[in-house]
């Protein structure tokens, strides 16, 4: 018999890989519509869709969510503050028992809401930054949203909101400010939170040059190493755990098993990161509601079902990386049953230069601003390490991998990413 | 934190415990998903006895009477009492005089 109650991970495992019958958490992104035009955006959020749920059809979904005993969800966009009754949607959800974590870049975080978000224990907020400077930061996430987001941390601290979340997307630029992000978080009683930067969305067309080098995933991997449980990273780099030791976190994939994503319009996806109809399951609006696609919908009885490793299945640290991540593998092309891109063993690398220029997979949908609005894509340098990942055109759009961001749209990204992996926030206590 | 230490030394199993109140409990075929909205920390319960035993927590008198009334054996006892002192560390259960 289990002797022990709390956490033993290797187990639940295989309970948590066949699926649950409700989530433990998901996100859930409220509006397409940003204020921001984020180059690595895995919505390719920017514009409203004149389709999005209405204030009663998200109603109808907290209601399902409560009664599946969802315990919290993580709402994101686009920039969900911007729907106007993103409170009203709040105060619903955490008086239905679901508790209510948002991202945002931190437009509406007055003194006044930061006030009323700290009177809570229901709700949770993290504010997106991508640089520990203003320079790293805007660069990808648009002038002046340095600025906003640590402004929105300020009222956070000053209305003495304890331990709210700093989200950072890792990229080949700010992957050596880790400490600085740390010393930015300890500053405001915040918890630094990282997470992985997937090709989805507009990052896609950025990927190439933003991803972390090989030397630099190595160097990612001993910080999370040395910061253990103090820092959070929704078990998003599991594919690093090749490296050797394992990293905090249950190390797999939660895609259509215990996470999955719920669109603006209400199409059901089986994580954030894997916005194409490939991955899409269902759409809440349909007569069954979210519970049905959740228990019942082809592609999620079919992702709950074993998965095939392939060529990766011969390879020692597969136990470990479990052939990495669904999303990264299928937006750069890579067959799902082989190595994920960012494989630490080098093999990712190999295959996408193999696979050469063959047309990639785009994103269903695109909500970018139409207003080419320059964004400040001055990636930097590059570093001369020559470890990186061998860039690629990009034939699907013409676009060469470095020219990058079209114009675009917001959200931060992925930060929820797998944060809503339940794994997310779970310690394995000894 | 001293009480996680001193949860963690030695499980009080004679005294009277209960669920905290910011805990929710979501029972699963393995035993059950817990969720403590204060700390936001994720716990599992790895077996259904184990979760009977944390429901009854606050209508027993003491965790000892709570393990009985499940019908645990005196051999089971230590293991749970582990994973009760495991989970008052993570302040998913109380004393119910601190509640």
């Amino acid at each position: 018999m289990s002797v022990t109650a709390v956490s033993r991970p290797a187990s639940l495992v295989q309970e948590f890989r066949s699926g649950l019958d409700a989530p433990i958490c998901l996100t859930w992104e409220l509006t397409y519509a940003c204020n921001l035009s984020c180059v690595h955006c895995l919505s390719s959020s920017g514009r409203r869709d004149p389709a999005e749920l209405s204030t009663a059809e998200c109603k109808r979904v907290i209601d399902e969510l409560e009664r599946m005993q969802v315990f919290y969800v993580n709402i994101g966009g686009g920039e969900p503050t911007v729907r106007s009754d993103f409170w009203e949607l709040v105060d619903y959800a955490t008086a239905h028992q679901v508790g209510v974590k948002f991202s945002t870049n931190g437009l509406k975080i007055t003194p006044e809401i930061a006030a009323r978000l700290a009177g809570s224990d229901y709700i949770d907020v993290q504010i997106s930054l991508d640089g520990a400077t203003a320079e790293v930061n805007d660069a990808v996430r648009g002038a002046g949203s340095y600025e906003m987001a640590l402004r929105a941390m300020q009222h956070l601290a000053g209305a003495g909101f304890a331990g709210f979340k700093i989200s950072v997307v890792v990229t080949r630029h700010n992957v050596g400010q880790l400490d600085a992000f740390k010393a930015i978080a300890d500053r405001f009683g915040a918890q630094l939170r990282i997470t992985r930067l997937r090709p989805s969305g507009r990052g896609a067309d950025v990927w190439d040059e933003l991803h972390p080098t090989a030397a630099q995933q190595r160097q990612l991997y001993d910080w999370l190493l040395a910061h253990g449980e103090s820092v959070l990273t929704g078990d998003s780099f599991f594919h690093l755990a090749g490296y050797g030791e394992g990293l905090p976190g249950l190390n797999m994939c939660g895609a259509g098993r215990v996470v999955c994503l719920i669109d603006p319009v209400g199409d059901v996806y089986a994580c954030p990161f894997a916005i194409h109809d490939a991955f899409l399951a269902g759409n809440v609006r349909g007569a069954g509601g979210f519970a049905e696609v959740w228990r019942s919908s082809e592609l999620f009885t079919s992702l709950r079902s074993e998965q095939s490793g392939g060529a990766c299945t011969s390879c020692s640290a597969f136990d470990a990386c479990q052939g990495g991540c669904m999303a990264a593998k299928f937006f750069t092309g890579l067959p799902l049953d082989g190595p994920d891109p960012e494989c630490v063993r080098g093999f990712g690398a190999q295959a996408l230069a193999a696979a050469g220029e063959a047309p990639l997979p785009r994103p269903s949908g695109d909500h970018s601003h139409r207003t080419r609005r320059a964004v400040p894509v001055t990636i930097g340098p590059r570093p001369a390490d020559g470890a990186r990942a061998p860039d690629r055109p990009r034939a699907a759009d013409g676009l060469s991998a470095g020219e990058g961001s079209r114009a675009a749209g917001p959200r931060s990204l992925p930060d929820r990413a797998c944060d809503q992996s339940p794994l997310a926030g779970f310690s394995p206590h000894p | 934190m001293s009480t996680s230490t001193a949860a963690l030394a030695g499980f009080d199993l004679d005294a009277a415990w209960q669920l905290h109140p910011q805990v929710s409990v979501r029972p699963e075929r393995f035993g059950a998903l817990l969720y403590h909205f204060g700390t936001r920390r994720l716990s599992f319960l790895k077996s259904p006895a184990l979760l009977t035993v944390v429901s009854s927590l606050a209508s027993q008198p003491s965790a000892r009477a709570a393990c009985g009334a499940a019908g645990l054996s005196d051999r089971e006892l230590p293991a749970y009492a582990q994973a009760l002192a495991t989970l008052a560390a993570g302040h998913m259960i109380c004393p119910r005089a601190a509640a």
